[in-house]
């Protein structure tokens, strides 16, 4: 068997053990099944994954993630599907007009109608292997002009335990003309076990629509986490992007947002990994149209041996004059042993456009530490207040106060634990 | 017992001595000025007092309240009473002002066995402090000095010194950068603060911040040592003669600032 079988042939049981699929989707299961055994996991010559070594979960056989109560505690929120392990636990009761939050099976015709024509699996291994592997997902959709003022909240819920699992979450948001929403999707782990979480998100943004959308991952320190998002906007319509990325022993998401004409796209992130984690970010913003603007901002705090990856690709194609696009990425470095690789990737094809990008890598700023210690504030209390206050502005932009609150006391903790 | 005591100390930054032999004792309820060229030692001395470990502590030794200061971390000095006013305030962002100086409050105060102050109480004891230095009160929602200009800055160090009340105030060239009214404002927030428990040590170029905060004694720094030291005349004879008739002249390779 060449390497290729050896690592997907492990798979091949899982997938051919599935609930039976409806007719609509088995074709594109079964493409897509196909499409990751030839490409199998990618390996570091793979330029997209230089510096994200996946061996750790091509070599490690998982079973599918049983059906159960979660031991996670998660906070009870009016709009919130929970998945566990992959298999939907709960659905809102009541909805806002609308607004439907519900499974796949609701709304098979609107399922087929996007599933899997915006995240494409032809190059890309993990979001081929979540398509074949779909049994269920969250499905979002508002109507066109609709404004839901509540967030949408899904929360996938994983266990490890002795026997590694794998979970394949998807989640298929469509929102129509007009609309307004925001959707959080939360990804939080529980037990010691290994378990691979390989997320893939769609989402369709109508023509001037406003949708915010947040990513809070919180996986376990033995937990895999390979996601996707991928955007398609439509014209004068508004989307922001979100991902905080806390947990996970080795993580690697992808944003992806397609741009209409005169949309404006943001991807914000935060990374903050201690240890031996791995967190690789990897964006691409693709301007098709004219007058689009596009502004990136990803932050990282590292310590221990923890490495991060960033790389920003913004593509501006013939068509997409006037475009407007800004990419920033920050690092704050704690220790000595932490690694950063930061890479911005520009693509431009439109000469009257303006393009930046920027990245930085530093440590906490000696002379604001010893400013804040000449007031009687302790080295340790400086270190954590500074290595918070780098985080502020990415936390700032978080508009659900609910959101933000948690990821304050979160991010809270986490620094003094940094600060140690 | 004095309050502070600085016996022959030497320092350098990097491998360049700037300190080299100062010797300087101020009593409780006391005013030093020290005054001299640019690049005599006169910042260096300030950050020395405050425990910048850019800067190494060769030889001598500072008493401040009977205890040994250079042994002590920055934050010990700051709960033990020493409080700088920096002559570059460092911009902090994502840091609001009313967070850092209620968390060094507070700090200070557990240290003294005080109880902690809530936001509401913090509120009314900062409001009268920020009306002496005209200062308004969105700027304790800003971040750290970021976006402050020079004048709110300092401004900004002497209302930390106003809520903080230290036992002895080093104040680090805080005429720097202010027109005349604001000068007078700073000088009558530092004035305020004067008591007979309280020390104040003024670093200053120029003759004119002693109009405003009158000291008690003046001192003048060059090429790392005190040359001379008098009443509050001493500076007034400095603004008419300059430094030069004292020998001291402006270092050639003064940094100045770091």
């Amino acid at each position: 068997m060449t390497a290729v079988a050896e690592q997907t042939g492990a798979w091949m049981e899982l997938f051919t053990n599935q609930l039976p699929a409806p007719a609509w989707l088995q074709p594109l299961r079964d493409a897509a099944f196909a499409r990751f055994v030839e490409l199998g996991f990618p390996n570091t010559h793979n330029e997209e994954w230089r510096f994200t070594n996946v061996a750790p979960i091509a070599r490690t056989t998982f079973a599918a993630g049983r059906q159960g109560v979660p031991e996670t505690k998660f906070a009870k929120g009016p709009v919130q599907l929970v998945f566990a392990n992959g298999h939907l636990l709960t659905r809102p009761e009541s909805l806002p007009a609308g607004l439907h939050v519900g499974g796949f099976a609701d709304d098979p015709a609107a399922i087929a109608q996007h599933l899997g024509k915006h995240a494409s699996f032809a190059e890309n291994a993990f979001v081929a292997l979540n398509t074949a592997m779909i049994e269920d997902g969250a499905l979002v959709r508002v109507a066109s002009g609709a404004v839901i003022a509540e967030p949408i909240e899904i929360f996938y819920l994983t266990t490890g335990s002795a026997q590694p699992i794998a979970v394949h979450p998807r989640a298929l948001i469509v929102v129509g003309a007009d609309a307004h929403c925001t959707v959080v999707e939360r990804y939080q782990g529980a037990g010691d076990g290994v378990y691979f979480n390989n997320a893939v998100t769609e989402i369709i943004a109508g023509d001037r629509s406003v949708v915010d959308h947040y990513k809070i991952q919180q996986e376990t320190a033995n937990a895999f986490h390979i996601s996707t998002l991928q955007v398609s906007i439509g014209r004068s319509a508004t989307f922001a992007s979100h991902s905080i990325s806390l947990g996970g022993a080795l993580v690697r998401n992808d944003a992806n947002a397609t741009l209409s004409a005169g949309s404006d796209a943001a991807l914000n992130g935060l990374y903050i990994v201690n240890g031996t984690q791995h967190v690789d970010n990897h964006t691409m913003i693709d301007h098709t149209m004219p007058h689009g603007t596009s502004h990136e901002i990803y932050k990282g705090i590292l310590d221990g041996k923890a490495h991060a990856v960033f790389n920003g690709k913004i593509i501006v194609r013939k068509d997409a004059q006037k475009t407007d696009s800004k990419q920033t990425n920050k690092n704050l470095v704690l220790s000595d042993d932490a690694v950063v690789d930061t890479k911005p990737e520009l693509q431009i094809f439109a000469d009257d456009v303006r393009c930046t990008h920027g990245a930085t890598i530093g440590q906490l700023d000696a002379e604001a530490l010893f400013y804040l210690q000449s007031r009687g504030i302790g080295k340790r209390e400086a270190r954590s207040l500074l290595t918070y206050a780098f985080a502020q502005d990415v936390v700032d932009r978080i508009k659900v106060q609910s959101l933000r609150d948690s990821l304050e006391r979160i991010l809270f903790e986490k620094f003094h634990e940094h600060a140690e | 017992m004095a309050l502070l005591e600085i016996k022959d100390l030497h320092a350098k930054v990097g491998d360049r001595e700037i300190l080299k032999g100062i010797n300087l004792t101020v009593n409780a309820g006391e005013v030093h000025a020290i005054m001299g060229p640019n690049g005599s030692g006169k910042s260096t001395l300030a950050q020395v007092l405050a425990g910048r470990e850019l800067y190494v502590v060769t030889g001598g030794s500072v008493t401040y309240l009977g205890k040994d200061l250079l042994e002590m971390s920055p934050e010990d000095r700051a709960r033990e009473g020493i409080f700088l006013a920096f002559q570059y305030p460092v911009e902090i962002p994502g840091v609001s002002n009313m967070y850092f100086l209620k968390a060094a409050l507070n700090t200070i105060r557990k240290h003294h066995g005080i109880d902690e102050l809530d936001a509401m109480d913090f509120l009314n004891l900062v409001r009268d402090k920020m009306q002496i230095m005209k200062m308004d009160q969105t700027l304790l929602n800003r971040p750290v000095n970021t976006g402050f200009s020079g004048g709110e800055k300092k401004r900004n160090e002497i209302f930390q010194m106003a809520v903080l009340e230290p036992k002895l105030a080093v104040l680090d060239e805080t005429d720097s950068g202010l027109d005349i009214d604001a000068l007078r404002v700073v000088s009558g927030g530092v004035n305020a603060m004067r008591s007979p428990e309280r020390a104040m040590i003024v670093v200053t170029h120029y003759q004119r911040l002693l109009n405003e905060i009158v000291p008690d004694f003046v001192h003048v720094l060059a090429e790392g040592r005190i040359v001379k030291s008098g009443g509050k005349e001493l500076a007034l004879e400095l603004e008419a003669e300059g430094y030069e008739a004292l020998g001291a002249y402006d270092e050639p390779e003064a940094v100045g600032r770091v």
